[in-house]
Parts: C-alpha cells; structure tokens; sequence
C-alpha cells in the first residue's frame, strides 16, 4: 500500500518539467533518460560529457532531498523476485531502445512537443504496463 | 558550461523524481494497478512536469537556438511504425512487471538497494543488446528521446 500524495506529486512533476525546460533552452537536448543512459554504454560519444554530468545531477538530486527529508528511502519496496527484475530490466532496455523512448523522453518532453509519434509510444507502454500489473495482481494473483 | 548547466538539469530531475516518490517502485506500480490498490499520484507527477515542460518548450523553442548549443536537436523521425509500436509494448511489459522505468531506477540506486542495481544492469545489458540487433550500431540511439 502507498498513500496518494497529489501535492508531493504536483511538486516533484514541477521540478522535472523546469529540468527538461532548462537542458532545451541550455543545451537543444531532450530530457529523455533512457537516450542519455544508453549513450553512455557504447563507444564514448564527443558530447557525451554533458550526458554523463546530468546523470549524476539525476543521482544528486535524489541524495539531496532524501538528506533533507522529502523522501524515506525505508518506505521503499519492489515487486516481483529476482527473476522477474532480472526480466523486467532486460524488457524496458530492449523496449526503449526499439521504441526510441522512455516515460520522460516520449511521455513527457514528446507529448509536450505535440509529437504523434510520443502520444501513441506513451499510449501504448501505459496500456501494456496497466495490463501487466492487471495480470499479475488479480488474474494470477502473485 | 553546458556540461554544469546539464548537472543543474540532472539534479532537478532526481529531485523531482524523489520529492514526488516515483523513486518507489512499489508506488509507480500501485499506480499501474487501476483496478486495485490505485495510487493515482503518477498522473499528478506527468499531469504537472508535461504542464511546465509545454509552456517552457514554447519559450525557449522560440530562440533561434539555444543558450549554449549551436541548434536545438529534435527528433526527426516521423510516421508511426511497427518498430515505435513493439517497442513500446515490450517497455510496457517491463515497466509493469518491476515498477521501474530508466529514470527512477538509475535514481534508485543511491539508496543501495539489490533490485535497483540488478535492474540497472539489466536495463543496460538490454539496451546494448537491442542496439546491435536492432540498429546495427553501437552509436546511433534514440530519437525521441
């Protein structure tokens, strides 16, 4: 069980849309986590720098405001086994990649553009990912 | 520059994705679940990030180009095709089974729990993989975002 917090969200949905705001109006760039991270993984890139620092801003960040107290890392919890995160992990890195896109890069910097392409990838991931949980919470009851 | 600018960027972002508590797997799949334990603070999260991200976009995207770069470097790919569909679905099915999409997971990993690193590695392992059989190239990557 977690709580619905509409506040703590409308904040933390505030910051990430100034984050995207700031690396189009500084750099040109998407905010598209899923792009950023797997440019990191092949050959290194001549902009990856910029990729790399925003990385650990995205890993600061988080440091920063559970030290200051805007999240408990203790309320933590994840579903499934080591197997399905294993297979889960796999999933998203090859759906991404396929996809062209992540939550951030499609459903949030794409729709914001008015990108068809972005509206029919976020309808489609939130549809399969409803279905999922759908399936595994109520039909096989894990 | 670019690259402090970039930082500052990252950093609102986990800040973002810790305040709103999307950094909890668990929560994100709760919201995933409609028709059960729904925790529906996700939309609030997107509902106000895709809020700020249109009028700012509409700013900025009126420059001629931005501060600190040449030009701003849009998707060019148009057209919906098969590869756009199917790899939204699998990136469904893996984000519901976990609770974890890129963001929050390489976010989560700050706090040093198992699932997030498996995950993380994961995530990596498939994203390279995807990329020399999809792609044909470890360079290319991501249009849209």
């Amino acid at each position: 069980m977690t709580d619905f917090t509409p506040l703590a969200g409308l904040t933390g949905g505030i910051l990430i849309g100034l984050s995207a705001v700031l690396l189009m109006g500084g750099l040109g760039r998407i905010a598209g986590i899923s792009g950023i991270f797997g440019s990191l993984l092949g050959r290194w890139l001549p902009d990856n720098g910029w990729r790399l620092t925003f990385i650990l801003g995205l890993l600061a960040g988080t440091v920063l405001v559970s030290l200051l107290g805007g999240f408990d890392s203790d309320s933590m919890a994840f579903p499934g086994n080591p197997l399905s995160t294993l297979l889960g992990g796999l999933l998203v890195g090859i759906g991404t990649v396929l996809g062209a896109g992540c939550t951030s890069g499609h459903g949030i910097c794409g729709l914001a553009r008015l990108s068809v392409r972005s509206m029919v990838s976020t309808a489609v991931f939130m549809f399969f990912a409803v279905a999922t949980v759908y399936m595994m919470r109520h039909v096989i009851g894990a | 520059m670019d690259k402090l600018t970039a930082l500052l960027s990252g950093l609102l972002f986990g800040a973002g994705l810790a305040i709103s508590g999307m950094v909890n797997p668990m929560k994100v799949q709760n919201f995933l679940d409609v028709f059960g334990r729904w925790d529906p603070t996700l939309i609030f999260v997107m509902g106000s990030a895709l809020a700020v991200t249109y009028a700012g976009y509409r700013l900025v995207l009126n420059a001629p180009r931005p501060r600190l770069a040449p030009a701003f470097v849009l998707p060019a790919l148009q057209g919906i095709d098969e590869r756009l569909i199917g790899g939204a679905v699998v990136f469904g099915l893996g984000w519901g089974l976990t609770g974890f999409c890129p963001g929050p997971a390489i976010a989560s990993l700050v706090f040093g729990y198992w699932p997030s690193v498996l995950f993380v590695a994961a995530m990596a392992v498939g994203m390279v993989l995807a990329r020399h059989l999809f792609l044909g190239s470890d360079e290319t990557l991501s249009a849209d975002g």
